[in-house]
């Protein structure tokens, strides 16, 4: 994973609340067997309107998702990041994300980013008035700047130190492998196994 | 956070326990003891396992079935879908290639990831258990935490047997009182969601207790957990009782003999302590319950049956007034419709909410000596392929079969919408599903959220009602 300490880029605004992921990659395009190419169907079907933000040329190349609150709720297709990210994106931000596409994202250095819901509002007006507008996402300061807007935002302390030095989580834990040998030599022999046992009655 | 000396939430002891390492500012290590795994949306996790040179851990606690992807009419067909196909294959090689268990298509224990764990016994008191769907939480109703991960923590648990994870907070639901006459767990967990709203449990795994959930069959108790996801909740449980025993005793994988006696002992021990806190409490009268239904594009845009569509003119939130109008606009209906005047084109029975053999029985109570309404089309599809057998079993399916419905083959069909069962774009079903997301059961298709009767009793009329209207 690329660490990630500070990013600067552009920003579109996206004015919905209760962004589902059935929305940001609808189900149809999840029968795709490899991380590659989703992003070609981000949002497939808002896309159809051709009023919708992403289709707005001013916000083409933005790297920046400013969305309203509850992002990312519903299902936990980790290919709602796969497409974000396949498109160029490097940190969403709303005022509260789907707890299982926020793990997701961490888990493939695309930022989320909490803010309240004024920031976000600011956010919106001032790129909007300036589409070309540089935000910067400070992982190390924990702050969004643009123009002359400053927001500060909390993240998980292990979580910004694992981003910022791109680590993964399966190389962290094999470090403690002799604990989970140890914890298992504890397990009760009596839980169930998956392998076929008895015939289902 | 370190396991606390005073008293305890059930969620926090099945949490204690699994805790492999904790140390100060990092997340736990958490033991997984079941690791449910379907074909869509794992290929990568065992590419990421491969690329790195890694292998599964304990295949003996992994167990993988063939559910979204599959066809439902015909199983001796060929899925036509190139890619849904593939995907099929990967799951069927990367099993093979790591000795895990498969239960695939055709096979007697085949059926949706949430449906199978329960009824071959899987599902235990006090265990963690993961899948990669969000609907894992459906089987918090045996006392397990039970939860939806990503692709990338599928890798991390096939090789680790373990997740990196912060501890999720706690929320208890009491719901006082019985469900009345004529009111299932469906309506009472859409009454939730719409008074919660669809983050009302963010950040927290929701214990269900009081009354009316004690009352209630693993069938129920499974239902509401299914949609805690809904209200945005990591997971939903209730404590394990004689209900749950009685579920479990028998089941393929449930303990026998003196094993049985052992884990009945630790079962016993997952319940919440008198005078555990909770973060967040709601208390919830079932008594005065009538049929839910939904009318917009997220769970919580919802009213009673007896209701009509919101008037987002009336709502006081700015973001709500516009998320409701967007999804009038979706839905293609007026502010103030009486919802008994929305006719629909089709109804999904089915689902890891709605598709166990006691809401199969609910729909052909209603279905029974009546037929499909002209110009409706019925998906029926039970949730394994036990459940299909046990309501042939039972007559069932003649009772489908008379009211002009066909009994088919087990799998997420019309919930996921990503095998060939969709609706096309405008048309519009009373689904007992879990989602109502815009294009979850097809492009353009136009869901309402109800419950099994609801369902049945709808595709007889063409329009949404309860078995009670079809009487009058």
């Amino acid at each position: 994973m690329e660490p990630f300490t500070v990013h600067v880029g552009r920003a579109v605004p996206l004015r919905r609340t209760n962004v589902d992921t059935d929305q940001i990659i609808p189900v149809r395009f999840l029968t795709r067997s490899s991380i590659a190419g989703y992003g070609e169907n981000l949002f497939n079907d808002w896309r159809d309107d051709p009023d919708f933000v992403l289709n707005d040329p001013r916000f083409t190349d933005a790297s920046i998702l400013v969305a309203g609150t509850d992002f990312g709720i519903g299902s936990s297709r980790e290919s709602a990041v796969w497409a974000l990210t396949g498109r160029g994106f490097k940190a969403v931000l709303s005022p509260r994300f789907g707890d299982i596409f926020y793990g997701n994202a961490l888990s493939n250095g695309l930022l989320p980013v909490t803010v309240d819901e004024a920031a976000t509002k600011a956010l919106w007006e001032l790129i909007e008035r300036d589409p070309s507008l540089a935000v910067t996402i400070d992982l190390g300061a924990k702050q969004v700047r643009a123009a002359s807007l400053a927001v500060p935002f909390e993240i998980d302390s292990h979580a910004r130190w694992r981003l910022m030095h791109g680590l993964d989580d399966v190389s962290l834990t094999e470090h403690h492998t002799a604990r989970i040998a140890d914890y298992e030599s504890r397990r009760r022999p009596t839980m169930p196994t998956t392998g076929r046992r008895r015939e289902v009655s | 956070m370190t396991a606390s000396a005073g008293p305890r939430t059930l969620a926090d002891k099945v949490w204690d326990s699994h805790v492999v390492r904790q140390a100060e500012s990092e997340p736990d290590l958490l033991y997984i003891d079941l690791h449910l795994l379907h074909e869509l949306n794992t290929p990568v996790s065992f590419d990421l396992l491969r690329e790195s040179g890694r292998t599964v851990r304990r295949p003996d606690l992994t167990l993988g079935t063939e559910d979204h992807n599959t066809p439902t009419k015909d199983i001796t067909k060929v899925i036509e879908d190139h890619a849904a196909r593939h995907q099929v294959e990967l799951m069927r090689s990367n099993c093979e290639q790591f000795g895990i268990e498969l239960h695939r298509l055709g096979d007697e224990r085949q059926g949706i990831v949430h449906v199978i764990a329960p009824e071959l016994g899987l599902a235990q008191p006090g265990m963690t258990i993961v899948c990669c769907d969000s609907h894992t939480t459906t089987q918090g109703a045996f006392g397990a935490l039970a939860f939806g991960i990503g692709t990338s923590q599928v890798a991390h648990v096939l090789a680790t047997q373990t997740l990196r994870m912060g501890r999720m907070k706690n929320m208890r639901v009491t719901v006082n009182g019985a469900l009345p006459a004529g009111v299932s767990t469906k309506d009472l967990v859409l009454a939730l969601i719409h008074e919660v709203g669809t983050a009302g449990g963010q950040g927290h795994v929701i214990e269900y207790c009081g009354s009316a959930i004690e009352g209630l069959s693993m069938e129920g108790r499974m239902t509401v957990c299914n949609m805690s996801v809904e209200a945005g909740a990591r997971a939903g449980m209730v404590a394990p009782d004689e209900t749950t025993f009685a579920y479990l005793k028998g089941r393929p994988h449930a303990p026998t003999g003196a094993d049985w006696k052992v884990e009945l002992a630790e079962w016993r021990t997952f319940r919440t302590d008198p005078g555990a806190v909770f973060d967040r409490e709601v208390v919830f009268d079932a008594s005065t319950l009538s049929p839910f239904v939904t009318w917009g594009t997220n769970p919580a845009q919802s009213v009673r049956l007896d209701g009509v569509v919101a008037d987002p003119a009336e709502l006081d939130d700015p973001a709500a007034r516009q998320a409701a109008r967007r999804a009038l606009d979706y839905m293609g209906l007026a502010p103030g419709t009486a919802m008994r005047d929305i006719g629909v084109d089709a109804v999904f029975i089915g689902s890891c909410t709605n598709g166990r053999i006691e809401d199969l029985r609910a729909a052909a109570e209603v279905l029974d000596g009546r037929s499909v309404a002209d110009g409706v089309e019925v998906v029926l599809v039970p949730g394994s392929e036990s459940v299909r057998r046990q309501a042939m079993d039972e007559g069932l399916d003649r009772v489908f079969e008379k009211a002009g419905i066909q009994l088919r083959y087990p799998g997420c069909s019309m919930c996921a919408a990503v095998n060939e069962d969709r609706l096309r774009a405008g048309q519009r079903a009373a689904s007992t599903n879990n989602r109502n997301f815009e294009g979850r059961q097809g492009k353009g298709s136009r869901t309402h959220v109800v419950s099994p009767a609801v369902a049945a009793a709808s595709a007889v009329a063409g329009r949404l009602c309860s078995p009670e209207d079809l009487e009058a």
